[in-house]
Order: C-alpha cells, then structure tokens, then sequence
C-alpha cells in the first residue's frame, strides 16, 4: 500500500521557507523516516548514569523499538535489541534492574547481558549449531559522549563526535555547570504522549517565537523573568549548527543580567554550597562566568533536547503518536542545586506540568490542522532576510526567528534524498 | 477510640467532602477547590509506581500549598490552553473507607477513582487509587495531603490538565 517516496520527491515536499504538510502526515513518510533517520543516523538513548554499576540495566528504544541498555561484567555500555533471536520474544519485561543476563521466557534460551546466547533449553536437537550465530541484535554502533550515550544502526557513517559537530560545546557547556564537569540522570523519566508527528515536537524545542503566547497562562500568574528572554526586544539568539542541531542561545540576556544563577531565577547567595564547590572546582573568576552564562537550550537531532535545567527523548511510536521522555538534569556533587532542579522540573514537564501541557496542545492541533488540505505548506520564513553568520560561522537570527526550523530541514532532507 | 458509631458519622463526612471535591474537579470550581485545603496542604500525584520517593523522583504533579495555589491562577487565567476549551470531565468515586488514625489527629481516607474526560483531543478514561489525610479546621473538614496513585502511572501518559 505504502509506497516509498522517491529521491526526487524530498526536494517537492522541502524548499528554503517552507515545507509540505504531509510531511507529518503521510505514514510512508514516516516509514521512510524510521529508515533513513531512526535506524541510520546517531540517536541519543540513555545516560551512562542509568546503569552505574555491572549488570545494571535499563529499558530505552529508538523509535518504536525497545533496547536495552546495558553494563557488562567489563563494564561496557551495550544496546541490545529486546528480541529473541528464537521466535521474536521479548526478552525483558522489566524497566530496569542488575542481571547478569536474561531468560526469554518462551523456551528459556539465556543470554549474557552483552548479547552472546549462553543456553538454549533442552540442547538436545541442536547439535552443531554455531551459537555466536544466535546473540540478541545489537546496535551496530555505540558511542557515548561526556556520559550521553547514542547508538547507530549504520555499520559505516561519521563517528558521533563528526555527528555533533559544532553542537558538542553546548554538551560541554552543560557539564560544567557541575562542580565534577558531570551530569547524572537519576530522577526517574515522565512520560508525556501525544497524538503528533514528532516532527512537531522537534521543532518546537528550539522555536523561540511561540513562548510568549503558549505560556502567557503561566508567565502571567507565576513570577518568572523567563517570558522577556523570547520578546522582540530579546538579545538572545538562535542558532542551526548544521547537522540538525539547534540552540536557542539566551546567554546575551543572562551576560546583560551580570548575576550568577540568574539563568536558572535564583542567587549563587541563595544556593551557597553550590556556588562554593563551583569556586573551588573553576577558580572564582571562570565558575562566575559559568554561573552567568548557565546552560545550554539545545535540540541535538533527531531526538535529544536539553532545556537548561532538564532533558527531553523524543520517542516516535508512529506517525501521529509520539512521546516525550522528560526528566531532571542533576549535577554531580551539587545537591542543594539538585533538590531545586527536580522541583523546577516536576512543576514544569510532564503531562500536568505548567509550562509542557500547553505546548502537548499545540503539536496536536497542529497535527490535526496539517490534515487539512489547504494550504499545503507550512510557512517557516521567519527572520530568513535578516539571518547572519556568527564568528564560528554558524547561521544565527533573533530569538523568535526559525532559524532553527530551517536548519532542521535542509539537513532532513540530505537525511532522506541518501540511499 | 471511636465508636462504632462515630465511625459511621465521621464515614458520612467523609464521604460527603470526598463528593463534594469530587463536583468541584468536575465542574473546574477551581477557587472553592483550592478553598478545602489546609495550608501545609501536598498534592501528589506519583508516577512511575506507587512509592517512589518524591524528594528524590520525578513525579507527574508534586505541589506544596503555594504551588496548589499558582495550579489554581493559571487554569483561572482562562488561558491555559490545553483548558481552553475546558475538559469534560464526570468522576465516580467509591470504595470509600476510613484507615488508621493518624499521630496528629488527620483522618486516613481512601478510596478509588474512575475520571472520564472528554477534551479537543479525545476521550480518555483514567484510573486512581486516592489516599487523603484530611483535618477539622473550624469544624470542616479540609485536605491535608492527597495522594492520586494513576492505575498506569508507569506507561506514557497524555496531558493531564484537571484537577484530578
Ligand atoms: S522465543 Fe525466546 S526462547 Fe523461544
Ligand atoms: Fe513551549
């Protein structure tokens, strides 16, 4: 039924300033997308911290599929696929655990937590069978960078630090906020789904233009100085590292603002321990640029968003039904900041959180408005005229411009015109 | 201890507050809502199991009493768009009992509950198990704490903008 769409076809559906609707429509899209974006490029899947000691493990996926994230004996980081190599069961029903390895429960064939089939019950009837033949799938490629472990399904392509190219300094502009230059994810994920394209949620994290209007409800009752950062009269900036990864750049306002954890609305006074480790970790002069400067918003592409204070995993399950994985960062060594960050955050996200259920509305009436068929296209030329390129010679525009969306794009569309 | 038969009075009040509240979420009486809390009140709705620790764990909604307060002005504000147009929403509560008595004096309650919600999206049913401590405070009861445990808190959620 679905046909692929061909080569040609992305250059129809994707111009500079505007793109197709059935882009988030069209299940053969989506199907083409799993393809060519899910199961070949680099996607974020867990955080080394999840899995701390050996054999801990942990349930993640890339798009609809499950994969296990594990450490071995060796203390290597393995993604498995959670499919028997049998008859397709699966493997780990579980979230999350210590196992040495894991029992399929069908016909209890036993696998290490590095994938190798160990025991098939009853192994009478295989004789001669090669068992290294038989280990769980395995993503064809792990990497990680500062604890941020990503997996490709492609056995040839660029290594993860090519992929993040410019991108990898926002990583290490979040790690440094930490008196160990180390994030750890250990607050547990809310899960948040929505009946939208994830396209739309992609594009939504680094779309400095609709704060002011979807969270008006909030910025209006709750005193925050968060709403001016996305005004006209904003300094801060948006950013297409190229690659598919984007940035909402608000350091300007936070530099204009000359306050240490002004970016995260509070005082380095009202947090002393941090702000004291942090002297004693940087040296006062630079731990008080990096509390100024604070951390980064920035969309890593496909599926890794990290909003200042927490990070987001956008899941595709299907064409129209997506889900966002949200949690708090927490910064090693710096538990009175940490107490805060998860208060911050559990207000913000999640299904009942003040700032995310507005935008869950806007990706689902988006997704039921992009069914309609006319016009086709979605507009996306905001601040194309008055673009530049920074010092690094990166493309930047105001806050509110789409930079961001235009950037994602043309990089979707060398993703998809690939073979 | 209580008598038999002041259990069944207090059981009566309980079960009337616990309706009450119950019309208050389904008709978005936000401020006589807000008005049956005490003000150490906590509002908890756990995710990802029933007793996770939520000073250490993400929690779908984990307010202490200024934060009930701000939940209440920003669905007051008639802006909050995933309320615009407001949710429908019919609750039937039941399975009402009275548990232990607490150190302080607070009345244990719980009971389960069964939310229908009609929004822009879709229909969706939800599914808890409430636990309360609530208190007599010039002789009304108020809530102290409310616990709403979602039957399928560990699966990925839609948007959940009520007051459940
Ligand atoms: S399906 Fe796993 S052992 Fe048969
Ligand atoms: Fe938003």
């Amino acid at each position: 039924m679905n046909v692929m769409p061909r080569a040609s076809q992305w250059k129809e559906l994707i111009r500079a300033d505007r793109v197709h609707g059935s882009l988030y429509s069209d299940p053969a899209i989506f199907e083409a997308e799993l393809q060519n974006i899910w199961y070949r490029t680099w996607v974020y899947v867990g955080h080394e911290s999840e899995v701390p000691n050996a054999n801990d493990y942990v349930v993640k996926s890339i798009g609809p599929q499950s994969v296990i994230m594990t450490r071995d004996e060796q203390g290597r980081v393995n993604l498995l696929l959670n499919r028997c190599s049998h008859r397709g069961n699966q493997v780990c029903s579980y979230d999350r655990g210590n196992a040495r390895s894991f029992t399929c429960p069908f016909h209890s064939w036993t696998f290490a937590n590095d994938g190798r089939l160990v025991g098939y019950a009853f192994p009478d009837g295989y004789e001669g069978q090669d068992k290294s033949q038989l280990a769980l799938g395995r993503v064809t490629r792990v990497e990680s960078y500062r604890g941020f472990v990503f997996g490709s399904f492609a056995a040839e392509g660029p290594t993860l630090k090519e992929h993040l190219g410019g991108a990898a300094e926002t990583i290490d502009r979040l790690v440094r906020t930490s008196p160990e230059g180390e994030v750890e994810i250990t607050a547990g994920f809310l899960k948040h789904r929505v009946k939208a394209n994830w396209k739309f949620i992609l594009e939504n994290e680094c779309d400095g233009y609709h704060p002011a209007f979807v969270h008006s409800s909030i910025f209006g009752v709750a005193d925050s100085a968060i709403g001016k950062l996305y005004g006209g009269a904003s300094t801060a900036l948006t950013r297409d590292y190229g690659g598919g990864h984007t940035e909402i750049d608000l350091r300007p306002e936070f530099r204009k603002r000359d306050a240490p954890m002004s970016w995260f609305g509070t005082t380095a006074e009202r947090l002393p321990d941090y702000a004291a480790r942090m002297n004693a970790a940087y040296g006062d002069k630079a731990a008080r640029e990096i509390m100024i400067d604070g951390t980064p918003h920035v969309m890593i592409f496909p599926n890794l968003f990290i909003a200042e204070i927490q990070m987001f995993v956008i899941q595709p399950l299907a064409v129209d039904d997506s889900v966002q994985h949200v949690t708090a960062l927490q910064f090693k060594s710096a538990p009175d900041l940490n107490r805060r960050l998860r208060q911050q955050t559990m207000g913000s996200v999640g299904p009942a959180g003040f700032l995310l259920a507005d935008d869950s509305e806007m990706y689902e009436r988006c997704h039921r408005g992009v069914l309609a068929r006319n016009p086709e296209w979605i507009y996306l030329g905001r601040g194309e005229k008055r673009e530049r390129t920074d010092e690094h010679g990166y493309k930047v525009g105001h806050v509110t411009d789409e930079i961001p969306s235009r950037g994602i794009w043309r990089h979707y569309r060398e993703l998809m015109e690939a073979r | 201890m209580l008598s038999r038969e002041s259990d069944a009075t207090l059981l009566n009040a309980v079960t009337a507050f616990i309706y009450r509240e119950a019309r208050f979420q389904d008709e978005h009486q936000y401020e006589a809502w807000e008005a049956l809390w005490t003000d150490d009140g906590v509002y908890w709705v756990p995710a990802n199991g029933v007793d996770i620790d939520p000073e250490k764990e993400m929690s779908i909604i984990y307010d202490n009493r200024s934060r009930i307060a701000l939940r209440v002005r920003q669905l007051m504000t008639g802006k909050h768009h995933t309320q615009s147009p407001q949710s429908r929403l019919r609750r039937l509560v039941s399975n009402i009992e009275l548990l232990d008595r607490q150190p302080g004096g607070d009345i244990s309650v719980a009971s389960n509950s069964m939310i229908f919600e009609s929004s822009l999206r879709d229909d969706t049913v939800w599914a808890a198990r409430n636990e309360y401590r609530l208190r007599h405070v010039d002789g009304e009861l108020r809530m102290a704490y409310k616990k709403v445990v979602l039957v399928n808190n560990e699966k990925a959620l839609f948007t959940l903008s009520f007051l459940i």
